[in-house]
């Protein structure tokens, strides 16, 4: 009777798709503690403990979810404009190092200071971005190519720049510590947080969030760099600058990286270490495929990873499972999330034997 | 008599949509059998069926009266069931030998001798023309086409199936193509033709199943039946065939297009030192076999190629080097060739389709920010005068739409934004007989609004009715500007593959 009834394709919906690569993965860490011998309901229960027992640790939480906020909405642009951006890493780098020279050199009024602040990360990221953007338009460089050189360009940098020009008073590895008055910390939220390294950061990671949405969906801007996203041919055939809006997008991207890089070495910690790759630019990829790179997506898939980034400790502190398995859950999370296809198989199969089971009973 | 290939009841469904709902298809041994159904009606799911390529939900498949379990196209090929692809499977720098032994080596060592002599002699018996030693790029579409015939006839195919085999051919191909298939025939073979063409039906069929909407219609005997008849069939109404269109009425040049040449993607000229112009009032339909030059020549005026000499205006207004969204606001239409990949964004919304060329100037945004109601509204209109249809109206995305309808929404877009120069590229391939007259109409009221309208179309049938002058293109360049009342489809087809009016050839 309903033969030709079209029948809602669950696949397609990211939200349904998250919580399966979620619950999979969680699943799978389970399956891993069991292994190991360890309890996974304690282990669990811990892992959440530590990230949101206390008003504390609930601040380290949303200090965590601020940098990969702001990494997994520099990758979710990109990807908007079908971009890969992989040097969200360097791009953190180059802002946090920018903004950190600001700290140490430039003494303003606090307002001032902030708007110079901010700036100078905003400023460094999107530098960094902007160079694989402006060889992709010109010469048709590969973007993954490019930026994942850019990243060890800006760690090699790191080298030079920390240790010459911002060295501590004790250690050569990293850079001398900012103050508190020169930092996105505040006092007040220092208070409210009990002392956590929550900072002014996630405000900003939630006007990006804000911004970003609102580019996307009402301007012009958004519009071009979506279609260039979604099928550049067509683009070019309606007039868009295809090679125009890859340098903006990537801009854009590597500006909000360099914001992240911004919030990590000037709020979460105060200090620039050598030699590291911030693990933050990787896991924002993470962040931006569980949110199905939008906006609103990358809000609530960072907390959750922010939940397990600072909640590891804790469950390895308490019980005998070792923080790796939290890293574990997340890479299982970013397998079955980009195995989403697979998901939307899955369902559709689910689905599909249920109307038959329900059409043979009839 | 015997039936060599049964489909009993079949039965196919795919998400949402029933392809093939209790369709039965009995063909005899030794007859040319025709399915006739347009775009979407389900010919090539129940080919793909026969070929092993899906499997039957429910039915039966009986070749030569025994039922069989057809898994795969390797089933399909020891049961004898051959097919040729609408678009050829050939490597291209390897010779007709070896295309067509690829696969069936049998063995180590290659026996490229025996193949050959082989070749050579199923050549021969069924009128094949072919060399076997030649290379696959060297030679002609139609060539091409037989060497696919010939790989089915090396795999010892007693069932040939062709999928829509005329659409890359010229007029004089498809004639060679029709005496092939009755040699074919003659020689114990049973072909099934899947088309939606009426003419070549009646040209060579001798019965014909017309399916529509995935359902069986009738099984007709097509030396009894009269073409309006099956066609009304196919599409569940009558049809007219003729475009009806006044006189044009034709105004100054809109296009002109002097001494072009534009490099093709291998960096040699595709089109070379070409000249045309289209005045306001006119249909100038460019007549050619595929891969003539066309594609270049409608990308450089569009500005999707660079151009390598020469010079082109649209409304007095130099265009050779404008970018892009300049021509558009000078008023330049565009249907591409391609609408999947160039005219639509298949995962965005119908509305924001409709915007996509003007999205970024008023009404449609203010200071960079879009208005959004604006939008819908605009797409409504389009979308309501053009009866595009979909399941969520301007909502739906554009990918959802069928073929027909997504043409719909381009030809809309493009008309409604009132362009004085409309390039119509293959307007209407693949669609059905319905929208194909929706869209001829709406072409002609086009250039009746004193616009000019460049048509390319690889149908001849399409050209002649449509066009006021028709340009024929052969190898980058144009032959000759005709009047389609002087000539004749015959002329206009010999042209095309480069022998000129006077019969002499050139290249």
């Amino acid at each position: 009777m309903n033969k030709m009834k079209r029948r809602e394709s669950p696949g397609s919906n990211a939200f349904l798709m998250a919580v399966s690569a979620v619950i999979l993965g969680l699943i799978a860490g389970a399956v891993l503690m069991a292994a190991i011998g360890s309890n996974p309901f304690s282990g669990f229960y811990y892992l959440f403990r530590g990230g949101l027992m206390n008003i504390e640790r609930i601040g380290n939480t949303m200090a965590t979810a601020t940098t990969l906020m702001l990494v997994g909405l520099s990758v979710a642009f990109a990807f908007k404009t079908g971009l890969f951006n992989i040097s969200a890493a360097g791009q953190m780098l180059v802002g946090g190092l920018c903004a950190t020279i600001v700290a140490h050199k430039v003494f303003l009024p606090r307002p001032l200071f902030l708007i110079v602040l901010i700036a100078s990360g905003i400023l460094g990221g999107a530098i960094w971005g902007v160079i694989p953007g402006l060889l992709k338009a010109r010469f048709n460089v590969h973007e993954v190519v490019a930026t994942i050189m850019m990243n060890w360009i800006a760690y090699w940098s790191i080298y030079y720049f920390v240790p010459t020009y911002l060295k501590g008073p004790s250690l050569e590895t990293e850079s001398a510590s900012i103050a508190i008055s020169q930092s996105l910390r505040a006092p007040w939220l220092t208070k409210l947080f009990n002392g956590s390294y929550m900072n002014l950061g996630f405000f900003i990671a939630i006007v990006c969030v804000v911004l970003v949405k609102f580019i996307l969906d009402k301007t012009t801007l958004g519009f071009s760099l979506k279609t260039v996203g979604f099928n550049r041919h067509c683009a070019e055939y309606a007039g868009i600058r295809v090679n125009s809006n890859v340098v903006i997008s990537m801009m854009i991207a590597g500006g909000l990286a360099g914001l992240a890089g911004l919030t990590f070495y000037t709020g979460y910690s105060r200090n620039m270490q050598i030699g590291v790759l911030p693990a933050q630019g990787f896991d924002g990829i993470a962040v931006a495929l569980l949110g199905a790179s939008s906006p609103i997506g990358v809000f609530f898939s960072s907390f959750f990873f922010g939940i397990l980034q600072s909640g590891k400790g804790f469950m390895n502190a308490m019980t005998s499972v070792p923080p790796e398995i939290a890293d574990t859950i997340i890479a299982t999370i970013i397998y079955f999330t980009a195995t989403s296809v697979l998901f939307g198989r899955i369902w559709e199969a689910v689905f599909k034997r249920r109307r038959t089971i329900a059409k043979e009973e009839q | 008599m015997d039936h060599v290939i049964e489909m009993l009841n079949i039965r196919k469904e795919f998400p949402g949509v029933v392809a093939n709902d209790d369709i039965t298809l009995q063909v005899r041994e030794g007859e040319i059998h025709a399915i006739l159904g347009e775009n979407g009606a389900g010919k090539s799911t129940l080919m793909s069926i026969l070929f092993g390529l899906y499997q039957a939900d429910e039915g039966t498949i009986r070749v030569r009266g025994k039922e069989v379990q057809i898994r795969d196209p390797n089933d399909a090929n020891d049961l004898g069931i051959g097919m040729v692809h609408q678009h050829f499977q050939l490597v291209h720098n390897f010779t007709v030998t070896e295309n067509i032994i690829l696969g069936k080596e049998g063995g180590f060592i290659l026996h490229r001798k025996t193949a050959s002599e082989r070749i050579a002699e199923l050549s021969a018996r069924y009128g094949l023309n072919i060399d076997p030693d030649m290379v696959i790029e060297d030679i002609t579409v139609g060539m091409q086409q037989r060497v696919e015939i010939l790989k089915m006839l090396y795999r010892d195919a007693e069932i040939l199936i062709f999928d829509e085999p005329t659409a890359v051919l010229t007029p004089q191909e498809i004639d060679e193509l029709m005496q092939i298939m009755r040699n074919l025939v003659k020689e114990g073979k049973s072909v099934i033709l899947i088309t939606h063409k009426l003419a070549e039906i009646k040209a060579v069929a001798d019965r014909c199943t017309i399916i529509r909407r995935g359902k069986l219609i009738d099984v007709v005997d097509v030396s009894k039946t009269p073409v309006s008849q099956m066609a009304s069939m196919m599409v569940g109404r009558p049809v007219s065939f003729k475009v009806e269109k006044k006189p044009a009425q034709v105004g100054r040049v809109i296009l002109d297009i002097h001494n072009l040449t534009v490099l093709g993607n291998k960096k040699v000229p595709a089109v070379k030192d070409l000249s045309l112009f289209v005045r306001s009032g006119e249909i100038v339909g460019i007549a050619g076999v595929d891969g003539n030059g066309q594609s270049e020549l409608i990308e450089a005026i569009t500005g999707l190629r660079p151009i390598d000499g020469g010079a082109v205006s649209l409304d007095g207004n130099d265009i050779t080097n404008a970018p892009i969204r300049m021509r558009n606001e000078i008023g330049m239409g565009h249907i591409p060739e391609d609408r999947q990949r160039r005219g639509l964004v298949l995962s965005t919304t119908v509305y924001n389709n409709v915007a996509i060329k003007e999205y970024y100037r008023p009404p449609f945004s203010k200071r960079g920010l879009l208005d959004i109601e604006y939008l819908q509204e605009y797409a409504r209109t389009v979308v309501d005068q053009f009866d595009v249809r979909s399941g969520e109206g301007i909502f739906s995305n554009a990918g959802k739409l069928s073929g027909g309808n997504q043409q719909k929404l381009i030809v809309g877009r493009e008309m409604v934004a009132n362009s004085q120069l409309l390039i119509a590229v293959q307007p209407t391939r693949g669609l059905d007989v319905g929208a194909i007259e929706y869209i001829h109409s709406q072409l002609v009221a086009h250039r009746d609004k004193g616009h000019a309208v460049l048509l390319v179309s690889f149908e001849l049938d399409e050209i002649f009715n449509l066009s006021d002058r028709i340009a024929v293109m052969h190898s980058g360049r144009i032959m000759d500007v005709v009047l389609p009342s002087e000539t004749d489809e015959a002329t206009v087809g010999l042209m095309m593959t480069g022998i000129d009016a006077k019969g002499a050839g050139h290249e």
